[in-house]
């Protein structure tokens, strides 16, 4: 006989143990693609390793992939600890890189230092709002925001398309649909040079850490886990219900709107359609990996751009698809939910003794 | 009857979960045509018992034995609910488990038939019931939506799904939690009527009086151990309680309050049926600083319709409430916090605390805004921590620490909680919406003892409670809710009390 006890009160051992476990288990699990694709798995293994760790210029790319990570990661975190279900975090990525291009192609003129924070406000505004529409009709009309924001994506993809064939065309660009490029003194200084690395990875570290500590340690951050953990008493408690969960809503989508212009200001330098491969939904991942920790979130960011880098240049090596990136993040992302079963109940074997 | 032959023999039932032994070697025998009564505080083992019974948990230990009427035994084997079911055992639990969108003789033959069964025998199911109505004297409307029923109906609903099951030995969960005085008697008649006809029952209940008045034998169990054992004959209350908690219980002595100024006052305050489960009819209420007033009924009547209007969750449709000098229309949660009115809100769970959030944050979450709590919109937490180590210790509130998850606490430490939270403001009115349900003898004394003295310093308190003892026991006055309605007696007695809980002028 086996019983699942639920543990009364989850180690700080176990919490941050499993998502450990999770990606460890995720990674060896890869292997079983691995062999099915024909590839040495010892060799595929080394390949993803030093496709990370093996030049300085490997690391650097890893730190830039992460970086929008970071910023979605967080947009997500933020929302569902509030219990807002934020699945529109790609639309508002686009929404803020829009935003950010709008204003940082010559719109107006500056030193870098006015220049920098403006467009980033641009973006956290166009990217805020991009989620505040879904939460208010949740709380006007109870319209479910998993729907409302998720689709809201494909919408805004499509409006970015005509946008880019439209008036934010660049006109120099040979018929590309893209848009003009950000002006010099807009643009995220690179950390290193000749590495693609740029200082949009120091705000998404300096903007986990506000996260950590908003969540921690401010009343708004009381308020926010309180809303989500029991609205109910919340509202009894006497906490303005409606304006905290569209405060985080606002919050949540600026998040995502910074990693737009993040990408778009750090690292393309022009808008395209193809500025994300997901990096909103591959956030919720990351935020779930963190298990809604920002803090977590730099940490699974890291990992799971380490995963993409490290397959992309194993697939590149050995002939194998890239598509296992996308299958060890999902795996990863399994494992976590499994783990997070065993943080939270304890399996045992039940032996009964015979009284009669 | 000990000498009737056996149905069930429980020996040696033991579980432990983690560190706590749930139950500890109980052994309890159930006679052919017998009511036992299980006592016990909360926590004391009464429903992991059952739960064994029913293979719902897999004892560590202990063995269930049946008797069949032929007087073939059997073993239950354990964590196997079917089998409970196949030895005829039933079980109405304290909560209903009733689909509300069905018809009553639906939901009584959920589970009886089979799934992919086309034509279902309708007219020998239903003239099985019509007899079983009759014998019983349990009677319900078979083709009524549940959802249209009263509570007492929903009762015989669940009592007749058992009993269509020919159940053998019937367990009975607090029962009559949210039956009138009346519909209580009802029920224990036609029990009583079932059981003369051979059917065992295990009665589980909080009320002694009930215990003394029904059961045949009284099994008491603390710690989840079994402590006593006796024939109600031999019973009387103060021994009964003596097994429960182990040492002579104290009951608070109520004193008489002194009524002075008034605090509160509902004028026509009416919420239309449609909204709310029964609505709010033209309620009329002057509350004094220094009274308890008690509001008797069966739940369902409007008493949570009033504690939300109180609370500021639910704006009247029509009326007005004079609080603090002002009057106005409808309170919101934090106009009712800054006009000085503390609510014990009547679900702790869903409304009173937060469970993912620490003690000493579910202690200030009414009064986040306050200078001691936060500086420039960062939490104080030595300031909150101290505020929560003082309010633990005079409140003792028990529980892993301050800094723990309130989801840890036990239901009694909870409410401590949230009276330390409402009490330290000194509210000018007190809402406390059941106060004492589900908590033991000495917690609920605890609850008692604080609205006392509250009320002592000046505090005007409403106490909606089903418990009549409980009412009686505490409020200076009494009113009665049904239908919507408000009606203050002047009568203490209980029957003539439950006449107006009835909806019978007096």
């Amino acid at each position: 006989m086996i019983e699942i006890v639920p543990r009364e009160q989850p180690s700080r051992r176990l919490t941050t143990g499993v998502p450990l476990l999770a990606a460890i288990g995720s990674l060896l699990l890869a292997a079983i693609p691995l062999a099915f694709a024909g590839a040495p798995i010892f060799a595929a293994y080394g390949q993803m390793f030093t496709g990370v760790f093996g030049s300085l210029f490997s690391f650097t790319e890893m730190l830039t992939r992460a970086t929008p990570l970071i910023f979605t990661g967080l947009a997500a975190a933020v929302a569902f600890r509030a219990k807002l279900w934020n699945i529109g975090g790609e639309g508002q990525l686009y929404l803020g890189a829009m935003a950010a291009v709008w204003v940082g192609t010559g719109m107006i003129d500056g030193p870098p230092i006015l220049l920098v924070p403006i467009v980033l406000l641009a973006g956290a505004v166009a990217g805020g709002l991009g989620m505040l529409g879904p939460a208010l009709l949740k709380t006007r009309f109870g319209a479910d925001e998993v729907v409302t924001s998720l689709l809201l994506n494909f919408i805004i993809l499509i409006f970015v398309q005509m946008m880019l064939e439209g008036p934010l065309k660049d006109p120099m660009s040979l018929g590309w649909p893209q848009s003009e490029p950000i002006v010099d003194e807009a643009v995220l200084p690179q950390l290193i040079a000749k590495m693609r690395l740029h200082a949009g990875f120091l705000l998404a570290i300096g903007t986990a850490i506000i996260a950590h500590v908003i969540m921690a340690m401010t009343v708004w951050g009381l308020r926010i886990r309180a809303v989500g953990e029991n609205a109910a008493a919340a509202r009894h408690a006497g906490m303005p219900v409606t304006r905290i969960f569209l405060s985080v809503a606002f919050a949540s989508g600026a998040l995502a709107g910074i990693a737009g212009v993040s990408e778009v200001a750090g690292l393309r330098g022009y808008l395209t359609t193809d500025l994300s491969p997901g990096f909103g939904y591959t956030g919720i991942v990351v935020a779930m990996l963190a298990g809604l920790s920002p803090l977590g979130v730099v940490a699974a960011a890291l990992f799971i751009a380490s995963v993409f880098v490290g397959t992309d240049s194993m697939s590149r090596a050995m002939g194998v698809s890239s598509f296992l990136a996308d299958l060890t993040v999902s795996m990863s992302l399994i494992c976590v939910l499994l783990g997070g079963f065993f943080a939270r109940f304890r399996i045992r074997r039940v032996r009964t003794e015979d009284a009669a | 009857m000990p000498d009737s032959p056996p149905v069930l023999s429980l020996r040696g039932m033991t579980k432990r979960f983690g560190s706590v032994l749930a139950a500890d070697h109980i052994d309890l025998e159930l006679a052919r045509g017998e009511v036992l009564a299980l006592l016990g505080e909360n926590g004391a083992g009464k429903t992991t018992l059952m739960n064994m019974l029913f293979g719902q948990y897999t004892a560590d230990a202990g063995s269930v034995h049946v008797w069949h009427e032929d007087g073939t035994e059997i073993i239950l084997p354990p964590g196997q609910p079917q089998a409970a079911i196949e030895a005829r055992i039933g079980m109405v639990h304290q909560h209903f488990t009733l689909a509300e969108n069905l018809s009553v003789i639906d939901n009584i033959l959920l589970g009886t038939e089979r799934l992919l069964h086309l034509n279902r025998n309708r007219r020998a199911a239903r003239a099985k019931l019509e007899a079983l109505m009759i014998h019983s004297g349990l009677d319900a409307p078979l083709d009524r939506k549940v959802r249209e029923l009263s509570v007492g109906e929903r009762q015989r609903v669940e009592i007749l799904k058992a009993l269509y099951r020919d159940v053998r030995i019937l367990v009975l969960d607090e029962p009559t939690a949210v039956l009138t005085p009346q519909e209580a008697d009802m029920l224990f008649a036609s029990v009583r009527s079932m059981v003369e006809q051979g059917l065992s029952v295990i009665f589980i209940s909080h009320k002694l009086r009930e215990v003394l008045a029904f059961s045949d034998r009284i099994a008491v169990l603390r710690h989840g151990k079994k402590t006593g054992e006796m024939a109600t004959n031999d019973a009387d209350t103060a021994s009964i309680i003596r097994m429960m908690i182990g040492e002579e219980h104290d009951m608070p002595e109520r004193t008489p309050g002194t009524p002075r100024d008034s605090v509160l006052k509902l004028d026509g305050v009416s919420i239309h049926p449609t909204r709310e489960t029964r609505g709010l009819r033209d309620l009329h209420l002057d509350l004094r600083a220094g009274e308890i007033v008690g509001i008797a009924g069966v739940s369902g009547n409007g008493q949570s319709a009033l504690a939300r209007v109180l609370s500021g969750l639910l704006a009247p449709d029509a009326g007005a409430i004079e609080v603090g000098g002002e009057r106005i229309a409808a309170l919101t949660p934090r106009a009712a916090l800054s006009h000085g009115i503390g609510r014990i809100p009547e679900d702790r769970h869903h409304d009173g605390i937060i469970d993912a959030l620490s003690v000493a944050e579910n202690l200030v979450i009414e009064r986040l805004g306050d200078a001691d709590v936060q500086r420039a919109g960062f939490l104080r937490r030595a300031s909150m921590a101290k505020n929560a180590e003082e309010l633990s210790a005079a409140y003792d509130v028990r529980g892993p620490g301050i800094h723990a998850r309130s989801a840890l606490l036990s239901g009694g430490n909870i409410q401590k909680l949230i009276l330390a939270r409402v009490l330290e403001t000194q509210p000018n009115v007190i809402l406390a919406n059941q106060p004492t349900r589900g908590l033991d003898f000495r917690a609920a004394a605890e609850v008692s003892r604080r609205l006392i003295s509250a009320r002592d310093k000046g505090a005007g308190v409403i106490l909606i409670s089903e418990d009549l003892d409980e009412v009686l026991s505490l409020a200076d006055r009494v009113l009665v809710m049904h239908a919507g309605e408000l009606t203050e007696t002047e009568s203490r007695d209980r029957a003539s009390i439950g006449q107006l809980m009835a909806g019978h002028a007096a």
